[in-house]
């Protein structure tokens, strides 16, 4: 069974009903590792050597994140600037990422109309997400699908309740070895 | 002398260095050839307010460099001493023997017997060590490679001074056994149980000053009163100088070894600063009565014949210098300074006449016109050091890259001096060692101290209000000095003395609560720190997070808090005289701050959301 590592960045995380109710879909399982940067990091001093054995230890990388102006909170950039080093992560002798899974949990305020080529933002959210896909690729990961939760502005109690579902299912899958 | 007349004396010589010096100072001639002119002046020779007691007076006054021995041996850690080894030897060594030689060929070929000659070789070869190294220190040129080359040969020849007493009476051509000179209380005992004896005070000395002096002087610091500790040290300086005098070893020698064992004591800056008024007014009065002492009419009556002898012996011990010097690869312009500023015969000088004057080695009309051509070379120095730096020194500097050589032999100076190792100096004291920044701590509580030193750190035991304290410190060399006293009005005096006279360097301060940190505000500081705001919204920060907030909104919560305290802080200092308005602006942003903590914890939802929760979720 494969072991994933959900890497929890909100820097807001009290204010966001969405992520919450993600948060507490995710299954009890020995096989997955929540971490919650902002919360281990208020400060913003990563400490990279703890970073790279997490993720050394996992197969399944995975960023439950808020989409904040088309890209990431601002400590997971910095995440990625600092443990995915060179020689480490790519580069000559930079292999412990290979074959690993890139995913990213992205809830955005917008609904999934809103990111589409005739919606207000113009482009769909994958769109967005070429700097990480690029960042994965680099690495010699597995970029997959992200799982989107979108207009969460608009979303009612039943709404989110069925997007845990389906979070919690899509992480069983993922336990299973299933990546859609 | 009765007590009037001693009053009357010190008048004089008081008054005569206050006049002159400042004036020699003015004109650039330095303090210690104003000290020399001054003696001059008051002189039997000239106005004869002093008479020939000025010989007297010499004895007293050589304790000046007794105790400039001690202050030397206080500044000096061991391990300079051994790094100066090479030097300390091969030059002071080779100095000694090639300047003994060639003045004792000369002096055999003016009809002295080769014994006597000898003995003048001897005595000549030495330099004073009163004058050069106040010179140097006067020109801040301690550190430079002349100073140090100059500091190593004169503490050579000030070991030297013993074994060459110990040669004088092997030289008398007249059978003397013992010296009517003798005031060591080891004359009678043979010579093996005189080494042991010495041996044995030297080791004693070692011994009290390193396990003894450092309890006694705590015990001493415990009673919090200065002068006893002031007069502890003078006792100390006395008592060594006269035990060494009892073995018939040089006091300034003895005293320099009681320094060196006191060096790496928490006490070193304390004692130094302790004895340093006395040490100046007492080389003062040296140079005083050296000039005092100067038998004006030997030298008018030949004038010829003295300025003869003494330029001999300068250019002498110059060339000897020199050569030395290139040997040891001194830059050309250290080198000849450095072998300018030893070219005097040295004060030891008049007690080896005195001492060969009982073995009968010389004439007593010799001595005569030797010891005033001793003094007019003493004189004459600082007036060649100062041709020389207007003339060649000033050219050659220009023209000599600086060597990194200078570089290696500066001492250590920490950047950051911290005043008051309590438990918040303490605090900064651990984080910028573990920073690597050399810091030097004063503190005035003796236990503390201690304490702090078996943890290994580098404290010293001083009141820190005293300037002269913090400038034995390395206050000049300091960037930083952290002010962390106590006692508010000792910190208060702290910071003034420190800002008033150096300007430059940079104060941060400990206050205790928002009232001292505006009383700090007002003198000046511009850098303060309230001790306990930090760790109280810190222990904030926590307090919310065991309420159930999260990490980064408490940090931010923290990080709000502070700047907008810091801000209100600089805009309250204005009214803190207006209790009303002071009272009234303080509600006014206290709300304020109240509200903006509540909007950034989402707890206000009507106010204006931050950026995030404006952001999509």
């Amino acid at each position: 069974m494969p072991k994933i590592l959900i890497l929890l960045v909100h820097p807001a995380l009290e204010k966001s009903k969405a992520n919450q109710m993600l948060l507490d879909s995710i299954p009890n399982s020995e096989n997955i590792t929540l971490h919650d940067l902002y919360e281990e990091y208020p400060n913003f001093s990563i400490n990279v050597k703890t970073e790279q054995n997490l993720i050394a230890d996992h197969q399944i990388i995975l960023f439950q994140h808020p989409l904040y102006w088309y890209s990431c909170p601002p400590l997971m950039k910095l995440w990625i600037d600092l443990v995915l080093e060179d020689g480490w992560a790519y580069g000559p002798g930079g292999n412990q990422l290979k074959g690993k899974k890139w995913i990213q949990v992205i809830t955005t305020g917008g609904s999934k109309d809103a990111y589409s080529k005739d919606g207000f933002h113009g482009y769909e959210t994958e769109d967005f997400l070429l700097p990480f896909r690029r960042t994965a690729e680099l690495c010699g990961m597995d970029f997959l699908k992200p799982f989107l939760v979108q207009g969460t502005f608009q979303l009612n109690e039943l709404d989110l309740q069925k997007e845990s579902n389906r979070y919690s299912k899509f992480i069983n899958q993922l336990l299973g070895g299933i990546y859609e | 002398m009765n007590e009037l007349s001693f009053f009357i004396q010190a008048l004089i010589y008081l008054s005569s260095a206050i006049i002159i010096v400042p004036i020699a100072n003015r004109l650039g001639l330095g303090s210690v050839l104003g000290y020399l002119i001054a003696g001059i002046v008051i002189g039997p020779f000239v106005f004869g307010f002093v008479g020939t007691e000025g010989k007297d007076m010499l004895h007293f006054a050589e304790f000046g460099v007794v105790m400039m021995l001690f202050a030397i041996g206080l500044e000096l850690e061991l391990d300079l001493l051994w790094r100066l080894k090479f030097w300390l030897l091969g030059l002071g060594g080779l100095q000694i023997i090639l300047t003994t030689v060639i003045t004792a060929a000369f002096a055999f070929g003016f009809g002295f017997s080769w014994k006597p000659a000898l003995a003048l070789g001897l005595i000549l070869s030495l330099s004073s060590t009163a004058i050069v190294l106040q010179t140097l220190k006067e020109k801040g040129l301690m550190k430079s490679v002349s100073g140090q080359a100059s500091f190593s040969v004169l503490l050579f020849q000030d070991m030297a001074v013993i074994p060459i007493l110990a040669i004088f009476p092997m030289l008398s051509e007249t059978d003397v056994t013992t010296s009517s000179h003798g005031h060591s209380l080891i004359e009678h005992l043979p010579g093996y149980a005189k080494t042991l004896v010495v041996l044995s005070v030297v080791v004693g000395i070692i011994l009290v000053g390193k396990y003894l002096l450092s309890p006694f002087f705590r015990l001493l610091a415990k009673s919090g009163n200065r002068e006893i500790f002031t007069g502890a040290s003078l006792l100390l300086v006395i008592a060594i100088s006269v035990l060494m005098g009892a073995v018939g070893v040089s006091a300034a020698l003895g005293t320099f070894l009681g320094g060196v064992v006191l060096a790496s004591s928490e006490f070193r800056h304390e004692l130094e600063s302790n004895i340093e008024p006395f040490k100046g007014l007492l080389l003062g009065l040296f140079f005083l009565s050296v000039g005092a002492s100067m038998d004006l009419p030997v030298v008018m009556q030949s004038p010829s014949k003295i300025l003869g002898i003494v330029f001999g012996i300068i250019f002498i011990k110059a060339l000897v210098l020199f050569l030395l010097g290139l040997v040891f690869r001194l830059p050309l312009d250290q080198n000849l300074y450095f072998s300018l500023a030893l070219s005097q015969v040295g004060e030891f000088s008049f007690v080896l006449f005195g001492y060969s004057e009982g073995l009968g080695l010389f004439q007593e009309e010799t001595i005569i016109i030797l010891v005033a051509c001793v003094a007019v070379s003493m004189a004459l120095t600082p007036v060649l050091l100062l041709l020389y730096e207007k003339t060649i020194f000033g050219f050659l500097e220009s023209k000599i890259p600086k060597k990194q050589t200078e570089q290696n032999i500066h001492k250590q100076e920490n950047p950051v001096i911290i005043c008051g190792f309590g438990r918040f100096g303490n605090m900064l004291g651990r984080f910028l060692r573990s920073n690597a920044i050399g810091i030097t701590i004063l503190d005035f509580d003796a236990d503390r101290v201690e304490m702090l030193g078996r943890f290994g750190f580098k404290v010293y035991f001083g009141d820190a209000t005293r300037l002269e304290l913090l400038e034995a410190a390395g206050l000049e060399h300091a960037k930083v000095l952290v002010a962390a006293l106590d006692n508010p009005e000792k910190q208060a005096e702290l910071i003034r003395n420190v800002s008033q006279h150096y300007p430059n360097i940079k104060i941060v301060a400990r206050a205790g609560d928002r009232e001292g940190a505006y009383d700090l505000k007002e003198m000046g500081v511009q850098y303060i720190y309230r001790e306990t705001r930090e760790t109280a919204v810190l222990m904030g920060k926590d307090v919310l997070r065991l309420l159930g907030s999260r990490a980064h909104t408490a940090e931010k919560a923290k990080n709000l808090f502070l700047k907008h305290d810091d801000d209100t802080f600089h805009e309250l200092f204005d009214l803190r005289r207006d209790r009303v308005q002071y009272m009234s602006l303080a509600k006014q942003r206290n709300a304020e701050l109240e509200r903006l903590m509540l909007v950034d914890l989402g707890k206000e939802e009507e106010l204006e959301r931050d950026p995030w929760s404006e952001m999509e979720r």
